[in-house]
């Protein structure tokens, strides 16, 4: 026994400092020269910051372009998804209801354009992103609202649009915050 | 073809462009040609002559099983130790609290074992020690631990007769330095500069734009995000694991991410061949593995892609796919390709929630993890594969009437044994676990316990059967990932899973061990025209056929009573 234990405690604690202690400072210390030094990127407005880039907020009022639905509440001292089956009764009928919630926010809106991603929950409950059609479909509640040209809002969206990556690979995406910001700005 | 999907094709070539050269680089390791990494020489031997190892000293495979289960055991109690204690030590700026005993006992066995349970939630369970000195180390040492088990399997396949299989540790200690360790530098440096944080802050505050206050969770987690992949054990810094936008940013870091879990256990089948020279053996595997794979990955792709038919019937446009339990940035062809690379590999890290899932998808998650060596873990699906063509071989042997043999070796009763068992234990720890857990459910549903039994389940009818199905598939092929919606933190779920998990790790590394190294002494028979040949197309169809019959058939009930109810209940 003692032929393998001694050299395996010894081999334990070298790897320990070598994998737990070098190997992340290694790391957070090259991480310093990356945007938002390893603390991740938070984005401004007036020097003010209001969020972090990656982290999906909560938009639900009807001036704002509205996040997906998130089953941790846009809280991110925790992250999850709904977790709920595709064919679970009490689902569909949440799925249901934040259509017709939809349609009562945005009337004139064809429920045939409503995009899946914007009535189901993400799984990180913190999706920073919604497809751009999702954002398109909110202008018109939106110029109403803050009395803003459909053609203004349109073409900021489509400033905002993120194009695949190298615009080849995945699809199409807006970030909510930023998006949001951004419409704060227009006048 | 949209971007979508030429994402996923892209990602599956740039895979395979990587996993040759690094096979081959494998091989060289560990036939101590020259590498790149040679200016590493100097630290390996400091570390071997500190640790009082001799290189020089070869073992047989009874020897390197000591070494290997005497090195896990250290580390179970470190990480048992830890975890129980880690709200009061340091390193913990979140102020989390310690784990129960029941809880304890299952994360340090399924970061032990490279299976990442996880039946905590990372912001709130674990502090930045456990994080670093348990789970970012366990995943180092865990995945070593398989590879090296499998490069003794290699050495025992050369032509030689002998019983002299190499050192343990120093093939360990170099799997570390010369493959996991790099590599992982690498890919951590790529994920910190696309957004995933990397310093020791804990939490922020800050007031979003209307004006809630809510926190954010960091940490130290690029390194780890990025062991977590190569050595496909698949444990998530947070909660939600690479669904998370600080674990996974944005999609290039999706598909290195996708890339990472895969590369070594394809590598390794090209390492195989080039290390006892026998490439079309290991092309031969490779063709067989990557059927397997498309075979389970053309159904989940094309069911996430057309959406959930009961929201279309809603009327609303579900045209980007089903998006329950997935993010916008990946999609759900890029989700789709994932959760089955995921689960085929023992990786078990997720981009989407697996709960949520279509029932065909979750259907082929589930057999991924059930044959297990459709490319499978870091060297445990090699190990896993080698046990079909022992009972291929013999199968075929019987069927034209010749001895069988297998790379000149005689298979006989004792080998066949071995491989049975554990061929077939998999299945009967799964089925049994899950049939214990279906039975407390109907009997004791409101047994006086912390979570009752009549709460556990996140969905009714048949997809909460799959629930508790895909858990102990998941702990036996040491995956990690779950329908998450399964109350599983209590001590039910935590103890029994938390056998299934040993049981599902070290047989199936003892088992291959032994029957290569009772092999390697056996008297070698060179080639002639009598020999049954395994580096053919029909052998790789046989050993297909051997793992349909003994993996899925097995399993077949099983899949019906569970997601296939679920499918037919659904596209009625």
């Amino acid at each position: 026994m003692k032929t393998y234990i001694l050299p395996s405690l010894k081999l334990t604690a070298v790897l320990i400092i070598l994998c737990s202690v070098l190997y992340p400072l290694l790391i957070a210390g090259i991480a310093k020269t990356a945007p938002g030094g390893g603390n991740g990127e938070t984005v401004s407005v007036n020097g003010k910051v209001v969020g972090y880039a990656n982290i999906g907020q909560k938009f639900t009022a009807d001036k704002y372009f509205w996040s997906r639905p998130s089953a941790v509440n846009y809280n991110a001292a925790g992250s999850g998804g709904s977790n709920k089956g595709p064919s679970n009764p009490d689902y569909l009928k949440d799925v249901h209801a934040r259509i017709d919630s939809f349609m009562v926010h945005n009337p004139g809106v064809v429920k045939a354009e409503i995009p899946a991603d914007l009535v189901t929950a993400s799984g990180s409950g913190l999706d920073p992103d919604i497809s751009p059609k999702s954002a398109y479909i909110q202008v018109a509640r939106i110029a109403k609202v803050r009395n803003i040209s459909i053609e203004k809002i349109n073409a900021l969206i489509e400033k905002q649009i993120e194009k695949p990556l190298l615009g080849m690979f995945g699809p199409e995406k807006v970030n909510v915050l930023k998006l949001n910001a951004a419409l704060d700005q227009l006048k | 073809m949209n971007t979508e999907l030429i994402g996923v094709v892209a990602s599956y070539a740039i895979t395979l462009l990587l996993a040759i050269p690094l096979g081959k680089y494998i091989s060289k390791v560990f036939n101590n040609e020259k590498t790149l990494l040679d200016f590493i020489s100097p630290v390996e031997r400091f570390i071997y002559r500190i640790c009082g190892i001799d290189t020089t000293q070869e073992m047989n495979w009874k020897q390197h099983l000591m070494a290997l289960l005497s090195i896990n055991l250290i580390w179970f109690v470190w990480a048992f130790v830890l975890l129980l204690t880690q709200g009061s030590l340091f390193l913990n700026p979140d102020g989390n609290p310690s784990m129960s005993p029941d809880l304890t006992f299952n994360t340090a066995i399924s970061f032990l074992v490279n299976c990442n349970l996880q039946d905590y939630s990372g912001e709130s369970g674990a502090t930045y020690l456990t994080q670093l000195f348990v789970f970012n180390f366990l995943m180092f040492v865990s995945a070593a631990t398989g590879i090296a088990a499998l490069i003794v399997v290699f050495n025992a396949m050369r032509d030689k007769v002998t019983d002299k299989l190499g050192n343990f540790f120093v093939i360990f200690t170099k799997t570390i330095t010369r493959i996991l360790l790099p590599l992982s530098i690498i890919i951590a440096v790529l994920l910190a500069f696309n957004g995933s944080p990397a310093s020791y802050a804990g939490k922020d505050t800050i007031i979003t734009m209307q004006g809630d206050t809510t926190q954010v969770s960091r940490g130290p987690a690029a390194g780890m995000i990025a062991i977590k992949h190569l050595g496909t054990n698949g444990g998530g810094w947070f909660g939600a694991n690479s669904a998370h936008p600080l674990e996974n940013p944005n999609y290039f870091t999706n598909m290195l991410e996708v890339i990472a879990q895969v590369l070594i256990p394809i590598a390794m089948i090209f390492a195989l061949g080039f290390y006892i020279k026998r490439k079309r053996f290991s092309y031969v595997i490779f063709g067989v593995m990557t059927i397997g794979m498309l075979s389970l990955l053309i159904p989940t792709m094309m069911a996430e892609i057309k959406g959930n038919p009961a929201i279309t019937e809603m009327g609303i446009d579900q045209s980007a796919g089903a998006m329950e339990g997935k993010e916008v940035r990946f999609g759900a062809a890029a989700s789709g390709y994932w959760s089955i690379v995921t689960t085929i590999i023992s990786t078990g890290s997720v981009n989407s929630m697996h709960d949520s899932s279509m029932p065909l998808s979750g259907n082929m998650q589930l057999l991924g993890m059930m044959v297990n060596s459709f490319y499978g873990g870091c060297g445990v699906g090699i190990l896993n594969y080698y046990i079909f063509i022992i009972i291929a071989v013999f199968i075929s042997g019987l069927m034209v009437g010749r001895t069988p043999e297998f790379l000149g070796r005689k298979i006989e009763a004792r080998e066949m044994k071995i491989a049975m068992l554990i061929a077939l234990l998999h299945p009967f720890i799964i089925l049994v676990g899950t049939a214990l857990s279906a039975w407390t459910l109907v009997h004791y549903p409101n047994a006086d316990w912390v979570v009752k039994p009549s709460t556990w389940l996140n969905n009714p009818g048949h997809h909460g059967f799959s629930e508790m199905l895909y858990q102990y598939t998941s702990c036996a092929a040491n995956n990690g990932s779950g329908f998450e919606g399964l109350g599983d933190n209590n001590v039910f779920w935590n103890v029994t899973t938390g056998f299934v998990l040993l049981l599902g790790r070290y047989l199936p590394i003892i088992g291959p061990l032994a029957i290569a190294g009772i092999l390697a002494k056996k008297k070698y028979i060179p080639e002639s025209a009598g020999t049954l040949k395994t580096d053919t197309g029909t052998f790789g169809l046989m050993t297909y056929a051997v793992i349909m019959i003994i993996a899925a058939l097995a399993f077949f009930p099983a899949l019906v009573l569970g997601p296939l109810a679920e499918y037919f209940s659904l596209y009625h």
